[in-house]
């Protein structure tokens, strides 16, 4: 059965499921639309452009960051809980899943295929600034690196450090700038960047 | 259970390769709308675990969740083998065939029998024994179901550094729930404390830590 091309096992399957009325194609399509979108970085990078920009809001964001994202409509249809660490001079945050794959996805969308990779999993936790230097991020000695490991059905996502030099721009403008690596933790928002 | 699933601090798996991808391929958006649409259990996570290491170590990401869809649902006879092998006979001759027309009718009624027996879990209104601060020793098991300890943790010596609201116990899915909600806390290790003198300098892992996973409590001389 494994040596079976993934592609006819997945129609295989699908069909078999229809046929038994235990899904629906139609259903299936409008979850894959629903990804495809809707649901991506951008929500995570207003989440981020908000914080930077309200000091209010920032507050109810680190303080419980389920609520504060579901002010956006953002919700995880489970209701998991999302907590948002931020990156200072002090304490870098990264985020990764050692066990599987969990990752915030209703705020960045699905994960990229290095995030689930075993070369990423493995090494995080172990030898997380051998791996920032790989993402072209080199930290000082002087700052933690602090890995969060997602082993349960809470969700992490990183509020990276606001650029020098865009004290001057507006929310929207700096939500263009947030990366989804910032939100990881394996990069930093440059003016310039580019989602 | 212990598995290759658990894989941090492993070594020999290179660099990271920056591939910023979700899918490669159309079959593989149609698994991950699968697994999300399908009224009946698909194994979860402890499915992905239970692949044979090798196959685990083998497959892609999507391969992984398609292989153990198929084997949960073989093993727990929703899908017989003789018509898993006469559905792929099908579409290996013709990749192209139809595929049955949809019954929302009956997949309506699938929804809602699971959403039956998806019960809440048991609130325990045990109060958390641990506060923030407090230094904690991670229990030491070696369960043959499911967990999510992972095992570069277990013995080891962290500070809590929050308290969550109580979230539902995962270990011995997929029975799942059965030991209802415990209190959650992240708990802070050092990099030393996990990985000896070679950790990475100033480096340092959080992990979720329910309750039970918590062993003991070590006197803090009040710090």
């Amino acid at each position: 059965m494994a040596s079976e091309d993934p592609a006819v096992l997945t129609k295989a399957l699908e069909s078999l499921l229809v046929e038994k009325g235990l899904i629906t194609s139609t259903r299936i399509d409008e979850i894959v639309k629903n990804y495809e979108e809707d649901i991506g970085p951008m929500r995570g990078a207003q989440v981020v452009a908000r914080a930077w920009s309200d000091p209010a809001y920032k507050e109810r964001l680190l303080a419980d960051g389920r609520a504060a994202i579901a002010e956006f409509g953002f919700t995880d249809p489970h209701g998991a809980e999302l907590v948002v660490t931020e990156n200072t001079d002090e304490v870098h945050n990264m985020v990764v899943c050692t066990l599987c794959s969990c990752y915030p996805w209703s705020v960045l969308g699905l994960p990229p295929t290095w995030y689930k990779s075993f070369a990423y999993r493995s090494r995080a936790v172990s030898e997380p600034r051998t791996v920032l230097k790989e993402f072209d991020l080199d930290l000082p000695e002087s700052t933690e690196v602090r890995v969060w490991d997602s082993n349960s059905d809470i969700r992490y996502m990183v509020l990276p450090k606001r650029p020098a030099g865009t004290e001057a721009m507006s929310e929207e403008a700096l939500a263009e700038i947030v990366t989804r690596d910032s939100m990881i933790g394996v990069g930093e928002v440059a003016l310039g960047s580019d989602r | 259970m212990d598995g290759v699933h658990d894989m941090g601090g492993m070594h020999g798996f290179g660099p990271i390769v920056r591939d910023e991808l979700s899918y490669h391929d159309e079959w593989e958006v149609r698994v991950h709308g699968i697994s999300n649409a399908m009224a009946v259990n698909g194994g979860g996570r402890f499915s992905l675990e239970s692949l044979d290491p090798a196959v685990y170590l083998g497959s892609s990401y999507y391969e992984r969740w398609l292989l153990a869809r198929i084997n949960t649902l073989l093993q727990s006879g929703v899908i017989t083998q003789d018509e898993f092998d006469a559905s792929v006979a099908n579409y290996a001759t013709n990749q192209q065939a139809d595929l049955p027309a949809d019954d929302p009718e009956a997949y309506a009624k699938a929804l809602s029998a699971g959403d039956a027996r998806d019960t809440e879990p048991s609130v325990d209104a045990t109060a958390p024994r641990f506060d923030v601060g407090d230094q904690v020793v991670v229990c030491t098991i070696h369960p043959d179901g499911h967990t999510r300890l992972p095992r570069y943790v277990r013995g080891r010596r962290g500070t809590v550094i929050l308290r969550y609201r109580p979230q539902g116990f995962q270990d011995h899915e997929p029975i799942d729930d059965q030991d209802g909600v415990q209190p959650m806390y992240a708990v802070r290790f050092e990099g030393t404390e996990l990985w000896g003198d070679q950790a990475e300098i100033n480096s340092s892992v959080v992990l979720d830590m329910w309750e039970p996973y918590l062993e003991e409590e070590v006197a803090t001389d009040g710090e």
